[in-house]
């Protein structure tokens, strides 16, 4: 398979995930659509990696899950902590960081 | 051990001192601090004992060790250690900062027995010995400089010792102010020192010297100046001397070590210290001598009109470092230090027993009210007479060869120095006036209410203590002794430590009698020896016709005194009505407080509020307020991008990126 079919898929997947992370309110859902944009990359740089033929690529990608992994505890960590203080679950509304 | 080592060890126990009481105060009960602080003291007066016999073993001409223990600091160029220098003067001087400091604090131990700041006293005092002993050990003109800021401090809290006291705080104050000008003075001397010198230490600085300067050049002639703004400052000398009566304020120990016997001679420890400048600026030594000439006279003259007891031994005392002045200036070193020796012992002899009579005033320090401890107070009233004996210069006590060798020194050095001979013995019929005046009008008479009630049940008189030049009363918490004072008859260490000076003021001058012994003067010959002032002698004759006319004017002018106060009392009332000019001058310290306000502060108070309006309002304000608005303002239009709603950053972030993925795809193709 030529690697357009693996380009297009990967852009496909990121779309989704940042149209997913700008139209939808909930954190939630906001955290998995960033860990589909990231997995979108790694799908993209696991592609390039056999195309070129050496292993770098896929070597970035495993870095890129550890970082994704990083990001989803401290994400959900947050999650959890908003929940207990019993705020809404709703980023629209925990703005209180504006300027 | 070297005589180096002792040194360090006279340094070390003291500093020890200030700081384990400093650090302890609230674990220790008041007698151990009292025993600890003169324990130390006692200490470093042994070592200084340690390091003049190991100096004594030594060959004359080898009595001089620089040592040093670390590089205090060390950059390109420059090079100064943490040295001392250890010669006879420095000796000398260690040995009489350390014991007439060993006597005082044994007087302190009793004295403030009540007063609740008795840690902290003996920690500031210690500190001050370990400031004065840095001084005078001091192997480079930097720690000079230290040791010298580092008294000015101590003198400084001990002046505002019952800092409730608001003329206490504003005499510290004012003794600080003027003591950093002398300071400032010190620094820069030090700076043309190196400028042209190339070296901050003693030695090498004195010996290249002579081959750098010609005589009077301006340079020397300035360094010299320099140091003496340093050292009129300190020494309490016209016209930087306003801040020393106003210092009685502090407890009478105090006043007693600080402002007689140790630091206000410091002054003349420096230009002895620093003679071979001196001999290269001769009009700098000429005016330095003149100064203390006329400090001699001044002092002296308010000295016979106040009527604040401690203060006219203070006016005393800055006659007397006038004499000093004058004596080291025109090159009778060894006599000018004989003085500073014999005027410690006498002159801290005379503030303790004033400390005890204003202790039996239950504090009130005015002469009008004293009359008749003779009878209340034998012990106090005996050495209070030594004392008086031996600054009037009483034939055979100390005072009287320490003055006279000054004065015929000036006599053999011939043409203009005249002056100073004939002057200064004006200046010894004041001072045996004023002297006998204080004896005259506080111990003979009948007893005033205070020592009627010390004679009557042995109690010293209680009353609630105010403050007498305010009339404000006194805060007793923070340390102001209270109504419980201590007076030497029932207290011994007080006793013992009068005694002593007693007997060192009545004999100390027999160490140096011309043509019997002169034991002071060959110990500090080796320092001196290359000065060519010190080859100029009074013949003997000539040293005791001196002595014969010092000892006739001190015996007419005792005589004068007790005419005026004991034979024919009232005569000063009469007097005043007669010179009502001389005396107003008198009395209000020939108005050097009001030409230093007029000169110096009120100028200063207009150019600081000239500033304040104009430079302040104006200029630093409306840069500041500037910087702030224009940081404001654009802070303003970048916060509307923080809305706080995340989604909109995430937005922002992609229309960036994308924006840079158009711009390079465009550059790219």
């Amino acid at each position: 398979m030529s690697i357009e079919w693996y380009i297009v898929l990967s852009a496909l997947l990121f779309t989704t995930g940042l149209v997913g992370v700008l139209i939808r309110r909930s954190p939630m859902v906001i955290l998995l659509c960033l860990e589909l944009m990231l997995n979108a990359g790694n799908l993209a740089l696991v592609a390039f990696s056999r195309m070129v033929g050496n292993q770098e690529g896929q070597v970035f990608a495993i870095v890129v899950m550890v970082v994704a992994a990083c990001e989803v505890v401290i994400g959900l960590g947050l999650l959890v902590a908003i929940f207990r203080r019993k705020l809404p679950l709703n980023v629209d509304e925990l703005r209180e960081l504006r300027g | 051990m070297s005589a180096t080592t002792w040194a360090w060890l006279v340094l070390l126990f003291p500093l020890l001192g200030s700081i384990v009481i400093g650090l302890t105060f609230k674990v220790i009960p008041a007698k151990a601090a009292g025993i600890i602080g003169t324990l130390a003291i006692a200490l470093a007066f042994a070592c200084g004992l340690g390091a003049l016999f190991t100096l004594l073993g030594e060959d004359p001409e080898a009595r001089h060790h620089a040592s040093s223990l670390w590089d205090y600091a060390s950059v390109a160029g420059l090079d100064i250690k943490l040295g001392i220098y250890v010669d006879a003067l420095s000796i000398f001087m260690v040995l009489v900062v350390t014991g007439v400091s060993t006597l005082i604090h044994l007087y302190s131990y009793g004295y403030m027995q009540s007063d609740k700041g008795y840690h902290r006293f003996f920690s500031y005092l210690n500190f001050f010995v370990f400031s004065m002993l840095l001084l005078v050990l001091a192997g480079n003109f930097v720690l000079l400089v230290v040791g010298w800021a580092f008294v000015g401090f101590a003198s400084y809290a001990l002046i505002s010792f019952w800092y409730r006291r608001t003329t206490a705080t504003k005499a510290g104050m004012k003794a600080f102010v003027i003591n950093v000008v002398g300071d400032i003075g010190l620094v820069l001397a030090a700076f043309l020192i190196f400028q042209e010198l190339g070296t901050f230490d003693y030695g090498p600085a004195f010996e290249k010297a002579p081959e750098v300067f010609t005589t009077n050049e301006w340079t020397i002639t300035a360094i010299c100046l320099l140091l003496l703004v340093g050292a009129f400052a300190k020494s309490a000398q016209l016209p930087l001397h306003t801040w020393l009566p106003d210092a009685m304020e502090g407890p009478t120990p105090v006043s007693s070590l600080i402002h007689a016997a140790t630091m206000v001679t410091a002054g003349v420890y420096l230009i002895a210290r620093t003679h071979v400048f001196f001999e290269l600026a001769p009009t700098a030594a000429d005016i330095a001598a003149f100064t203390g000439l006329a400090t001699l006279l001044v002092a002296g003259t308010i000295a016979l009109v106040m009527t604040d007891l401690k203060r006219a031994i203070a006016y005393s005392t800055m006659s007397q470092i006038g004499y000093m002045i004058m004596g080291v200036s025109i090159g009778a070193y060894s006599a000018g230090m004989f003085h500073l020796m014999t005027h410690a012992f006498f002159k801290a002899l005379l503030f303790m027993a004033a400390g005890s009579i204003i202790a039996a005033m239950a504090n009130n320090q005015n002469i009008d009210r004293m009359s008749g401890f003779g009878k209340a107070m034998r012990f106090t009233s005996i050495t209070f007479l030594c004392g008086a004996l031996a600054l009037a210069a009483f034939p055979l006590t100390s005072g009287f060869f320490s003055k006279d060798e000054i004065l015929a020194y000036a006599e053999a050095r011939g043409g203009m120095y005249m002056i100073f001979t004939v002057l200064g013995y004006v200046g010894a019929l004041i001072t045996a006036i004023y002297t006998f005046r204080l004896v005259f009008r506080v111990l003979p008479g009948r007893p005033c209410k205070e020592a009627q009630e010390l004679i009557d049940t042995g109690h010293v008189a209680h009353e609630a203590p105010t403050n007498p030049a305010t009339g404000e009363a006194e805060d007793t918490d923070v340390g102001y002794p209270g109504a419980d004072h201590h007076i030497a008859e029932q207290s011994w260490p007080m006793r013992a430590a009068m005694s002593v000076l007693a007997f060192l003021a009545l004999v100390g001058g027999l160490i140096q009698v011309p043509g019997v012994d002169d034991v002071l003067e060959k110990w500090l010959d080796p320092v001196f020896e290359n000065s060519p002032l010190v080859d100029i002698h009074p013949s003997l004759g000539a040293d005791y016709v001196g002595l014969t006319i010092g000892g006739v004017i001190s015996i007419v002018g005792i005589y004068i005194a007790y005419l005026i106060y004991i034979k024919h009392p009232g005569t000063t009332a009469r007097m005043i009505e007669r010179m009502r000019p001389a005396y107003t001058l008198f009395v209000n310290k020939w108005y050097f407080d009001e030409i230093i306000d007029f000169l110096v502060v009120r100028p200063a108070l207009a150019i600081g509020r000239f500033a304040n309006r104009v430079f302040e309002r104006v200029v630093v304000d409306g840069l500041v307020t500037g910087t702030e608005g224009t940081v404001r303002g654009a802070g303003g239009v970048v916060k509307a991008v923080q809305n706080g709603f995340v989604r909109s950053y995430a937005l922002l972030l992609v229309a960036g990126f994308a924006g840079l993925a158009l711009y390079f795809l465009i550059t790219s193709s």
